[in-house]
């Protein structure tokens, strides 16, 4: 603000704000409205609450037999036994090595080609119908086929991440370029912008918050995706313990397996979201 | 003295898509504005306003004819012609300072004359204290006054407004406008400015012109010979109140005929 010397315009700008700003604690209901970090916080960690509220009232009553769902207190142990005698551990980087690799290499294809393909027609009509086409094709069908050609070993499991995610990211990140507002690349154009420019200085940075969204979404279905390569063919990671675990019919480490994907996910997920909002916060204000 | 632009013989056809019928939307217009005028351009909605505007700024070709600034054939945009929109045109990712040094970053211009510069127009503008702000920080008449300042720091030979109070709420617009003609008081710099308030039209320009209902044809040129500076108390004045009765029955007339033309 300016000290001293306000201007009439700026206090009325004041003014406004200081409305809003009062109008912000009524109606929690209302679209949109933004809510206190302790509010967001609790909420937060109540729904965790309540569904091992919900497993433990079912599990402990007996109501459901805890040979099909075991205790938390069962998993719990599971997971002790897994990380102390199994070597757990070790299954774990086995898994994110592969989904890292595997989504790495998709990322550093599949976002400079997106970015093309929203941007360049004659991109968009080479790649379009054929990346649309490959995104439908299930990953877990080419299973099979990828180890008839490559084999069981780490490249498979990384080939079908990168197939799995290269041509999900190609068209998100296609979507997001395409949508930037015409406004913001005309008036670069009229401030003397190049075509050149125009992509470095305007595309490029006004659909960063949207890529890393589109990243963040499509890393999720990577976790699904590298569980069922390991659950069909592998001797380490996470889903090879589940799958080996269904056979000693050891629930709790089903489920233990299955929580720590979740709990890697959103890990995962956490950490692109708080990048995201560190590097683009001027997406995030207000 | 020379024309800084002239609009030749100008027609623009805009192709239909599919079914829809190709549309006429500007009907040859032929138009000089000289260095220094404030030229205010008013119609009704849909008459190619923004179309011309559009093709005087090179981000839209006329099908027919030619547009020349300082007789220089216009092919597209450059950095001679300054635009503002009607909003949501800054640059999100970029503070007010930055937005306001986008074009000197693209001249290469050396630091110290490119702060010097910014910090004149943020003050012309009234934005001093506000340079780190991001443009999500301010309120929409303040997000104009970057536009504004953001055009004019890179010194084009001409400023194209389309409607850039459109947006604004009745009292932010009463002082938008006074804070442009404020600059053009003190900077003379031609611009040419499409609204849809006949008021607005009146109290801004040197010359107001009125365009037909679509296609849109110029109908009226209209000197404007009110004395500068100009305050907003000039609105009440008999000479004032006579040319915005005169305008506001040439606009609509024509606002008749083109919901006429929808009727059909
Ligand atoms: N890109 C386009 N493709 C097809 N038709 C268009 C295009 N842009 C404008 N038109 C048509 O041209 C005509 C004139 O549009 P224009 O936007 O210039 O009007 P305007 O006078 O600026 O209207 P408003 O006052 O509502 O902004 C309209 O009928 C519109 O539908
Ligand atoms: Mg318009």
């Amino acid at each position: 603000m300016t000290k001293g010397r306000t201007t009439v315009t700026e206090t009325i700008f004041l003014k406004e704000e200081k409305t809003v700003r009062r109008k912000k604690n009524k109606d929690l209901l209302k679209p949109y409205k933004p809510i206190s970090k302790n509010l967001y916080l609790t909420l937060c960690i109540a729904s965790f609450i309540l569904l091992v509220g919900i497993w433990s009232l079912l599990t402990y009553t007996s109501i459901i037999d805890s040979v099909f769902l075991p205790t938390p207190t069962d998993v719990i142990s599971s997971g002790i036994t897994l990380f102390t005698e199994f070597n757990f551990v070790n299954d774990i980087l086995v898994t994110l090595y592969r989904v890292l690799a595997g989504f790495v290499l998709s990322l550093i294809i599949g976002v400079p080609l997106g970015i093309f393909m929203g941007s360049f027609k004659i991109v968009e009509a080479f790649f379009e119908p054929l990346v649309s086409f490959m995104r439908y094709m299930p990953v877990s069908a080419f299973i099979p086929l990828f180890i008839l050609w490559i084999g069981i070993g780490e490249l498979e499991k990384v080939t079908v991440i990168f197939i799995g995610s290269i041509f999900s990211i190609i068209l998100m990140v296609a979507v997001e370029v395409s949508n930037v507002r015409r406004e913001l690349v005309e008036a670069a154009y009229t401030l003397g912008s190049t075509h050149f420019g125009v992509l470095r200085s305007v595309v490029l940075p006004a659909s960063m918050p949207g890529i890393m969204d589109a990243i963040r979404l499509v890393l999720g279905w990577a976790w699904s995706y590298i569980i069922v390569a390991e659950l069909i063919a592998a001797q380490t990671g996470i889903g090879s313990v589940i799958i080996e675990s269904q056979r000693m019919f050891r629930i709790g480490d089903i489920i233990f397996g299955i929580l720590t994907i979740g709990v890697l996910g959103l890990g995962s997920d956490f950490l692109l979201k708080s990048l995201s909002k560190k590097l683009f916060a001027w997406n995030y204000g207000r | 003295m020379d024309d800084l632009v002239e609009v030749k013989e100008v027609r623009k056809i805009f192709k239909g898509k599919g079914k829809s019928p190709d549309v006429l939307a500007v009907d040859t217009v032929n138009l000089k504005i000289k260095k220094n005028e404030f030229i205010t351009i008013l119609g009704p909605s849909g008459c190619g306003k923004s179309t011309l505007l559009r093709m005087i700024g090179g981000l839209e070709k006329q099908s027919e004819g030619i547009i020349y600034l300082a007789r220089n054939e216009i092919t597209g945009p450059s950095a001679n012609r300054g635009m503002v929109f009607q909003a949501y045109s800054l640059f999100p990712w970029l503070t007010v300072e930055e937005n306001i040094q986008f074009g000197s970053k693209i001249k290469k211009m050396e630091s110290a004359k490119k702060k010097a510069i910014t910090q004149q127009y943020i003050e012309l503008v009234g934005l001093k204290g506000f340079e780190q702000h991001y443009p999500k920080q301010l309120s929409g008449g303040m997000q104009q006054r970057v536009a504004i300042a953001r055009a004019l720091a890179n010194e084009p030979e001409i400023l194209l407004l389309d409607e850039p109070f459109g947006a604004l709420d009745s009292q932010t617009r009463l002082i938008m406008q006074e804070l442009l003609l404020t600059i053009w008081e003190k900077t003379h710099k031609t611009i040419l400015f499409i609204t849809h308030d006949v008021e607005e039209a009146i109290f801004l320009g040197t010359r107001v012109l009125t365009m037909t209902s679509r296609p849109g044809k110029i109908k009226a040129d209209i000197p404007i010979t009110l004395e500068h500076p100009r305050s907003y108390k000039i609105k009440t004045e008999h000479h004032f109140i006579d040319l915005k009765e005169q305008l506001t029955e040439l606009i609509r007339s024509e606002s008749l005929k083109s919901i006429e033309l929808q009727a059909q």
